[in-house]
């Protein structure tokens, strides 16, 4: 079985149908780029899929754990990091990653947390408040939060926006280090990051999946890739 | 990273303490929790002296002192509960929090407990004031006692209130503001003025059952030094509410 199974999910906002009939599947192993405009639905699935919202319609299954029926195991194998990688901006790093380590009830949080900030390189920031970092300490701050506790299935809501090529590439080789063994989806607008991050693509649009293949055969599509894009989503 | 497999469902309390923890040391991270401690301990001991003539009345009691505990909370509840959702909703966090493995219900008795907490230490910090009446006179200890015991459910009642309020919104100042407007309605419950104004819409036994809802009315009997079932249930019954109702709230978001 895949780490995520989603079946014909569906979600409206009062008149607004935001996801309409979305299925896919993601398997350890793949990290699924999720391309669409703004407003396309990625955002919607994306907390549906996190058992953030409830879907009207349609399942979605993490790490074989439905997220309606049995959400608390489910988010247990789950890692998320929300659009702007909110946090509580008046603790410090290493305050913000150790609640999350004992909510998540990890053994030895100190480790982990010592762990985490190794890998995301965030040591030199750990005594900080989160309202004080950089936009992009602040993305790695969520990010670390979302890996935490190692898990199986990992859904990052635009990583790398607003960030530097420096930055962007620093989150990209921390995502390729763990790829292999996640079943990863990140929600991007930047095309260029298909082809540097992501195993296949799914393009959603106007709440529908408009294209769902691997990254070899978009990228087979044209040579503009923003102009695939547009015309995929029309 | 090691290898190892994900982690599995965390121990039911975990959540429930990491969230008490958090939100506990929450209050003292700004200095706005020292403000607060400080202007209800003003407030308490001043209303007591300066209204209450605590000290003039000659006897060893603290009554007085008790009397006013239903206006502070009304205002100083709200002043702590604000925060509770409404900062989440505000800072984006909600989403996190609930994205991981924790249950609203855990979260919720969390926070709620750790506001509690809070207001128990403002009401901990006035304890100068029954040694003082300890020192100068020979009160009924076991008065104090069910005195404060009240006052901290009193607390509870408004905090739940409070919290409906923070449910409802982003903005922490709305979420002040209206708890502090319900809590208000429910001091002045049971005050002469009040009661008249009530008296020309309702009939006199309804009038009687309204100002049962009053603070004051459930809080005297623990000044008396009683500890009735009626004002504890009644008391506990609008903090459970009220958490209850702002957890829905929260699920239904």
């Amino acid at each position: 079985m895949a780490l995520i199974e989603v079946s014909q999910l569906q979600k409206s906002f009062g008149a607004i149908h935001a996801v309409k009939n979305v299925s896919f599947s993601v398997d350890r192993g793949e990290v699924v780029g999720f391309l669409g405009p703004n407003g396309a639905g990625k955002s919607t699935t994306m907390k549906l899929l996190t058992g953030y919202l409830r879907p009207d319609a349609g399942t979605a299954i993490v790490a074989g754990f439905d997220v309606v029926e049995n959400p608390v195991a489910a988010k247990a194998h789950l890692g998320y990091s929300p659009e702007g990688a909110p946090a509580y901006g008046e603790m410090t790093v290493r305050e913000f990653l150790r609640f999350a380590a004992e909510l998540r009830g990890l053994a030895d949080p100190a480790q982990r947390v010592a762990d985490t900030l190794k890998l995301c390189r965030l040591e030199e920031v750990a005594g900080q408040s989160v309202d004080t970092l950089s936009k992009g300490y602040r993305m790695r701050v969520g990010f670390a939060q979302a890996v935490i506790h190692d898990p199986a299935v990992l859904i990052l809501d635009e990583p790398t926006d607003g960030l530097d090529p420096n930055q962007k590439f620093e989150v990209r080789r921390i995502l390729k280090d763990m790829a292999a063994r996640k079943a990863v989806i990140v929600s991007t607008h930047i095309l260029e990051e298909v082809d540097e991050l992501c195993t296949r693509v799914i393009v959603i649009a106007q709440g529908e999946v408009r294209c769902d293949e691997s990254k070899e055969r978009f990228l087979q599509r044209g040579a503009d890739l923003n102009q695939v894009f547009r015309k995929l989503t029309a | 990273m090691s290898d190892q497999p994900a982690s599995p469902a965390p121990r039911p309390g975990a959540a429930f303490w990491a969230v008490l923890r958090r939100e506990f040391a929450g209050f003292f991270r700004t200095p706005l929790a020292y403000v607060f401690l400080a202007v209800f301990n003003a407030f308490a001991i001043s209303l007591a002296f300066f209204i209450g003539n605590i000290y003039e009345a000659g006897v060893a009691s603290l009554d007085r002192f008790f009397l006013y505990h239903p206006w502070l909370w009304a205002f100083l509840a709200p002043a702590a509960g604000a925060r509770l959702w409404a900062e989440e909703r505000r800072q984006g966090t909600l989403e996190l929090l609930l994205t991981w493995p924790v249950t609203v219900w855990q979260a919720a008795l969390g926070k709620f407990f750790a506001a509690w907490l809070f207001l128990g230490c403002a009401l901990l910090i006035t304890l100068p004031m029954a040694f003082t009446v300890c020192y100068l006179g020979d009160p009924d200890v076991g008065v104090i006692v069910s005195g404060y015991v009240g006052s901290f459910l009193c607390a509870g009642a408004c905090l739940g209130i409070a919290a409906i309020a923070s449910a409802l919104t982003r903005s922490q100042v709305i979420a002040f503001v209206t708890g502090f407007l319900a809590c208000f309605v429910l001091v002045l419950v049971g005050y002469g003025v009040f009661d008249e104004l009530l008296s020309g819409v309702f009939s006199s036994g309804t009038v009687d059952e309204i100002r049962r809802l009053g603070l004051w009315r459930n809080l005297e009997p623990f000044t008396l030094g009683l500890i009735d079932l009626r004002p504890t249930a009644y008391f506990l019954t609008v903090a459970f509410a009220g958490l209850g109702l702002s957890t829905l709230i929260v699920e239904r978001r």
